[in-house]
């Protein structure tokens, strides 16, 4: 498999005082392959931000390479490798530039110099991957959160690129705007093997990744599958994240004294498991 | 509240006058308001009257809209009316009372000056009516295009008008809310003195700018991020395409100086 994005022993610190810093990002390495969807998840202040702003050249390591196919990312090369990323931003309002949904998508290919019959096919193929056809001429504020965030995908995705990246992408919206978009993206990675990264705090969408990426205190805890995660349930919640609801019920079912078999990461796998559990008995 | 006056400016329609190409319309509406300075007869007068019910007539705008757009500057009209009837001398003494002379100069030129407001208004109300606002913007940077060589920033211009567009209604809510979480914690902001409520508008104003600027910091990193560096090397997605009937519109404007130009005194 085709490497898409690595970091290699990556550190930042953001400068606090004249002498002080603060260690953000603390030798942080990993590996993302084509096709790929991982989750980056961690509370608030464990560098996971800091993370997206590495990987996006907002900022650059003090320490440490971020390769992104397989170039050292560089000020000279950052133009050209975003124009290969697409990023989705946390506010849903405040990354909307167009003042009509077509207008919005349009304004990563204006960026690049696409022409013009070019751009047309780009806007209205992207839009349709995300179900927004018929909202062309619709301005920002008759939208939803949900739908904005579908838009801002769309951008990103005209650009034909070969990376997504999901900086808490859904922690503004409602659950059904949530679901909308994570069922977008989920759609987009099935159908045209888009590498995916997000960055959440919602352990919920970090179940749908390949690998979970665990950050505390700006340094990898750990790393796995997501039922490898969350097999350590505990160690979880000690560092301020929450378990998936599934999860925390089966737990609780447990400690009450219910034999379950398995592990439960999904609602349907717990109620399989609940309604046959006295048919073998 | 605040969003049906920005709103009701715009009243999208097929006429003749909205599928006008932008840049047309923006040029004309120029063109015209010097050429109104060339009547100076009742005829001229009739003349420039005549033509701008023609546009009212073929934009399909209901006079509603219109007359609503004549009343802020109603005052400024009958204002001008009076200032000439009560001071501008010559002709013949038409009424007198006490202090108060009014001459036939005075009534003459009261009038043309107010028709001369009234069809200048009512001629750029029709453009904002019939163009959207970013069409507006879109027309704006294409004429000025040419100044670009005088190191006017064109571009940069049309970008920041067509985001502060966007965002009028966004910081709407914003306002909206902002307001209603005032109240909740027992702020006034319509009863009390004028002193009094100025006061009251501090509270509203420091979130409102907080959060503009902490939006303002978002949508740089996002457009950034998404490869803008400026207009240069830079496509558009609007096109502004200029017909047949543009280039009649601004046949007409040469026809209609022409006969100005012909009848004036």
């Amino acid at each position: 498999m085709k490497e898409i994005l690595s970091m290699d022993n990556v550190s930042y610190s953001y400068r606090v005082g004249d002498e002080e810093s603060k260690r953000a990002v603390d030798g942080v390495s990993f590996t993302l392959h084509d096709g790929e969807w991982i989750a980056i998840v961690g509370h608030n202040g464990s560098g996971k931000s800091t993370l997206a702003k590495l990987m996006i050249g907002l900022l650059f390591p003090d320490e440490g390479d971020v390769n992104i196919f397989i170039e050292k990312l560089t000020e000279d090369n950052l133009w050209e490798k975003r124009s290969q990323m697409g990023i989705v931003f946390q506010n849903p309002d405040n990354q909307f530039v167009g003042s009509t949904v077509q207008d919005d998508v349009a304004f990563a290919l204006e960026n690049n110099g696409v022409p013009f019959e070019e751009m047309l096919h780009r806007v209205y193929d992207s839009l349709a991957q995300v179900n927004m056809s018929d909202f062309l001429d619709h301005e920002p504020h008759h939208l939803s959160g949900g739908q904005k965030q579908r838009v801002a995908i769309a951008g990103a995705l005209a650009l034909h690129p070969r990376l997504l990246i999901m900086d808490e992408a859904t922690s503004m919206l409602d659950p059904q705007g949530r679901d909308e978009v994570i069922r977008v993206v989920e759609n987009l990675r099935c159908k045209k093997g888009l590498t995916v990264i997000s960055i959440t705090h919602d352990l919920e969408e970090a179940l749908l990744a390949n690998r979970i990426i665990v950050m505390n205190k700006g340094q990898v805890l750990a790393v796995g599958t997501p039922k490898e995660i969350f097999l350590r349930g505990v160690e979880l919640k000690t560092i301020g994240l929450n378990l998936p609801f599934a999860l925390r019920v089966s737990g609780l079912l447990r400690k009450f004294g219910m034999e379950l078999e398995g592990e439960h990461m999904t609602e349907e796998e717990l109620v399989n498991e609940l309604w046959t559990s006295h048919f073998s008995k | 509240m605040l969003e049906k006056m920005i709103f009701g400016r715009y009243i999208p329609g097929n006429s003749f006058v909205h599928r006008l190409d932008p840049r047309a319309k923006l040029s004309f509406v120029f063109l015209f308001i010097i050429a109104v300075f060339l009547a100076n007869t009742a005829m001229t007068y009739a003349i420039l009257v005549g033509f701008t019910l023609l546009v009212i007539f073929s934009s399909r705008i209901r006079l509603y809209f219109l007359i609503n757009g004549l009343k802020p500057i109603l005052f400024l009209i009958i204002f001008t009316l009076l200032m000439h009837l009560f001071f501008t001398k010559g002709g013949v003494l038409l009424f007198e009372w006490k202090f108060i002379k009014v001459y036939e100069e005075g009534l003459r030129q009261g009038i043309f000056i107010s028709i001369r407001f009234l069809v200048l208004v009512l001629m750029t109300s029709v453009l904002t009516l019939t163009t959207s606002p970013i069409s507006i913007t879109d027309g704006m940077e294409d004429l000025l295009g040419p100044f670009k060589r005088f190191k006017l920033p064109v571009h940069e211009l049309a970008l920041m008008m067509s985001i502060s567009l966007r965002f009028i209604p966004t910081l709407m809510d914003e306002t909206d809310k902002i307001v209603k979480a005032q109240l909740a914690r027992g702020s006034d902001i319509s009863t009390g003195s004028i002193k009094q409520r100025i006061r009251a508008v501090i509270p509203l104003l420091v979130p409102l700018f907080v959060s503009a600027f902490k939006r303002a910091e978002d949508l740089a990193v996002a457009m950034e991020v998404r490869g803008y560096r400026g207009g240069e090397g830079r496509t558009r997605y609007r096109q502004l395409k200029w017909h047949w009937r543009d280039t009649m519109v601004m046949a007409l404007f040469v026809v209609l100086v022409a006969i100005l130009l012909l009848l004036r005194g």
